[in-house]
């Protein structure tokens, strides 16, 4: 919001190239409802509707982590040719399920004429690129592999963080002697379980071997390293709450903070969530590469795309200028907790987390996430979500490989 | 006339409700998975992927499991409401009011707000909802992990079964919230029943001799035979299809030990996008469902007829 006064004077150039849109309406389908994630949206509406007057923003907004709901009112909408002008999609193999439907609309020449290719990292490019075309701009990028844990619960029982799997069990080991809970592990937004799981696969495999899990055949999954990595998982969460399901990933980290338990492994949102609630990082809690992940980068992205046939394409194309603008990046990133996928970020408005992040991003190997699409298709998602869910309940192992194992063709769908 | 009459009626229903049925239908005979519509016929593919799979499984004991002890609970509980109620109680419209209010509201709001009395905390020092009050009530040893509780009792795991054959624990506190919500509407069913029966046929049978109790159990309960047949019927057909009260108070969870066929159907098709194996789910539950209604419908017609 104190953004947008600086953004007015580039809205006349940004809205010429984008085509000037007087009047008229736009939709946008997103899953950011809670605390940083509405707040940054909302900060590049404002940029949105100083650059386009007159034009009224419907923001469709479904909550539910991951976006499990908004999906569900989205296919429905597609199915019955009412698409929202633009809707936000994981970047990466997620959005080939709604290419093969021929649902979104290619963004190639977009990109060019916005400078977009120039901008953004190669790699992020390359990832885009489906069949040949870039379909979706990608607004920020988030690191799922983050371990945020409670500095004073540390220091009073003289521990410190671990940075490898063998220190994580050894220091649960002793949290768990003195009464608290090592790992806070939530479980109703049913991504919880898989999201961690990632890490311990990335810990697992490698960042070499860890893309290879999720390419659409079960080679890896039949490698020994796979039930090892299983196996990890359940002693991991033998030292977490034994209220999983119960509780959202929030509440697991409003316990971090609470002191009640020491760390718990979630997505860089995570700062975003601490921010709001008015917390600061490095002194009411910190953060490191998830154990056993250090110098890996597990990111994904949120993205927006054009749909094909959207009822306002001249404002759609207004609002992609805005989400891959240097302006719209650097006004949603701060807030909602993220980095943005652009190159020539403003450093200063990010705090020392994000700009750790960013600093992380160009330097560390990346993995592509799997609990947040940038490495599945939303058919291939559900198991994967659901069969680790059930593995936080049951710790059935045996049960989790052949689900998983089964599962692996899932995701060319 | 009268034809035209309901002519307008039979076409809408034809449509939206036998057209939609037969669509479904025809889906779960066919391959369409992700978003572009894929009518390659598979014949029943659909089907024995679905009946083996042990998530589907696990939805199907929860059905067995929550309808049972649903249906039972939501009778027996309502006949004792409504006994009461009819007992000339002082204030009998105020305490009918009370137990019918829960019915009022929508499951989805039952389910919220029994997910936070049931949400277990840390047990058994940081407890909240529920436990919070069984220890200040200095009754922490009755502390559980209600929604969180994967445990199923018994645990029989037969080698031709794909799930844990029990009670899942975490259907407890579900089971609780649904007849909380639903056995004031079992009582005034009964209610009317109970309203119907003439005083003149209970003074017949205690000139003949009979006391209180079997005046109950010979001239009353017979004679509501017809009330709790149908209220089996109509609870039996919400808990065959109950979603609502799941999604917003267990969302399934914990794994899938309150996961119910409306609800995988529902993951099935919009979050997976294999929109056969969901239809196929849709028309297993039109089926079961059917079981229960069909006979009903037809003893009841037969009996108009005579």
């Amino acid at each position: 919001m104190t953004e947008a006064p600086a953004a007015t004077t580039e809205a006349a150039g940004t809205a010429a190239a984008g085509g000037s849109t007087a009047g008229g309406k736009l939709e946008i389908f997103s899953w950011w409802t809670n605390g940083g994630e509405s707040d940054g949206l909302n900060a590049m509406f404002d940029i949105y509707k100083t650059q386009n007057a007159g034009v009224e923003v419907i923001n469709a907004t479904v909550a539910g982590g991951a976006g499990t709901n908004a999906k569900a009112v989205l296919q429905t909408r597609l199915a019955g040719n009412q698409p929202p002008d633009s809707w936000q999609v994981h970047a990466g193999r997620e959005a080939l399920s709604y290419v093969n439907a021929d649902q979104l609309e290619p963004l190639t020449g977009f990109f060019k004429e916005q400078g977009l290719d120039k901008a953004m990292p190669q790699f992020l490019l390359d990832q885009l690129t489906i069949n040949g075309e870039i379909y979706t701009v990608p607004v920020n990028v988030h690191r799922s592999n983050v371990m945020w844990y409670n500095i004073k619960v540390f220091n009073d029982n003289g521990l410190k963080p671990p940075t490898t799997m063998d220190e994580f069990f050894t220091v649960a080991e002793a949290l768990k002697g003195k009464g608290i809970t090592p790992l806070a592990v939530g479980g109703s937004n049913k991504f919880e379980a898989s999201h961690l799981f990632e890490s311990v696969l990335l810990a697992t495999f490698g960042p070499d071997d860890y893309p290879k899990l999720f390419d659409g055949t079960d080679t890896l999954w039949k490698d020994p390293r796979a039930a090892e990595a299983i196996s990890t998982l359940g002693k991991m969460l033998s030292y977490s709450n034994s209220d999983r399901s119960a509780i959202g990933w929030s509440d697991a980290a409003q316990q971090v903070v609470d002191g009640k338990a020491a760390m718990t492994i979630m997505g860089d949102w995570t700062h975003g969530f601490l921010l709001s609630k008015g917390l600061k990082p490095n002194v009411d809690y910190g953060y490191m590469a998830a154990p056993g992940t250090t110098g890996s980068f597990i990111w994904l992205s949120d993205s927006f795309g054009l749909a094909k046939g959207a009822p306002d394409k001249e404002q759609a194309l207004a609002w992609l200028a805005v989400c891959g603008s240097k302006d719209g990046q650097d006004a949603f990133n701060p807030k909602k907790g993220s980095i943005p996928a652009r190159t020539d970020a403003d450093l200063t408005k990010y705090d020392e987390y994000l700009q750790s992040a960013i600093k992380d991003f160009g330097s560390l190997k990346l993995a592509p996430s799997a609990a947040h699409g940038a490495a599945t298709t939303n058919t291939y998602q559900e198991t994967y979500h659901n069969s680790l869910e059930q593995f936080s309940s049951d710790l059935d192992e045996k049960t989790l490989l052949q689900t998983l194992t089964d599962a692996a063709a899932d995701n060319t769908k | 006339m009268a034809f035209l009459m309901i002519l307008p009626s039979i076409i809408a229903i034809a449509i939206f409700v036998y057209g939609f049925i037969g669509w479904t239908a025809f889906v779960s005979l066919t391959a369409w998975t992700g978003i572009k519509p894929d009518f390659t016929f598979v014949g029943l593919d659909n089907y024995v992927t679905v009946f083996g799979n042990g998530r589907f499984q696990t939805n199907m004991r929860n059905t067995v499991v929550f309808t049972a002890f649903f249906l039972v609970t939501c009778l027996v509980l309502g006949m004792l409401l409504a006994v009461m109620v009819d007992s000339r109680v002082k204030g009998e419209p105020f305490f009918r009011s009370v137990y019918l209010f829960p019915m009022a509201i929508s499951f989805i709001v039952t389910g919220v707000a029994w997910r936070w009395i049931f949400t277990p905390g840390s047990v058994p020092n940081d407890p909240t909802g529920v436990n919070l009050l069984l220890q200040r009530a200095g009754l922490g040893f009755l502390q559980s992990n209600w929604i969180a509780d994967n445990r199923v009792i018994p645990d029989w795991y037969p080698d031709w079964s794909k799930t844990k054959l029990g009670v899942p624990m975490a259907m407890v506190p579900v089971i609780i919230a649904a007849v909380w919500q639903m056995s004031g509407f079992t009582m005034a069913m009964y209610l009317a029943g109970l309203r119907g029966i003439s005083e003149e046929i209970k003074e017949a049978a205690r000139v003949d001799g009979c006391d209180e109790l079997g005046v109950f159990r010979y001239v009353t309960l017979p004679l509501l035979r017809p009330v709790t047949l149908s209220a089996v019927v109509i609870l039996g057909h919400i808990s065959m299809k109950i979603f609502d009260l799941v999604v917003s108070m267990t969302n399934g969870g914990p794994g899938n030990a309150t996961e119910v066929p409306g609800l995988y159907m529902y993951t099935q098709v919009f979050s997976a996008n294999k929109i056969a194996q969901g239809a196929a789910v849709a028309m297993i539950m039109l089926v079961l469902v059917a079981l229960l209604i069909v006979p009903y419908l037809r003893s009841s017609v037969s009996k108009e007829v005579e």
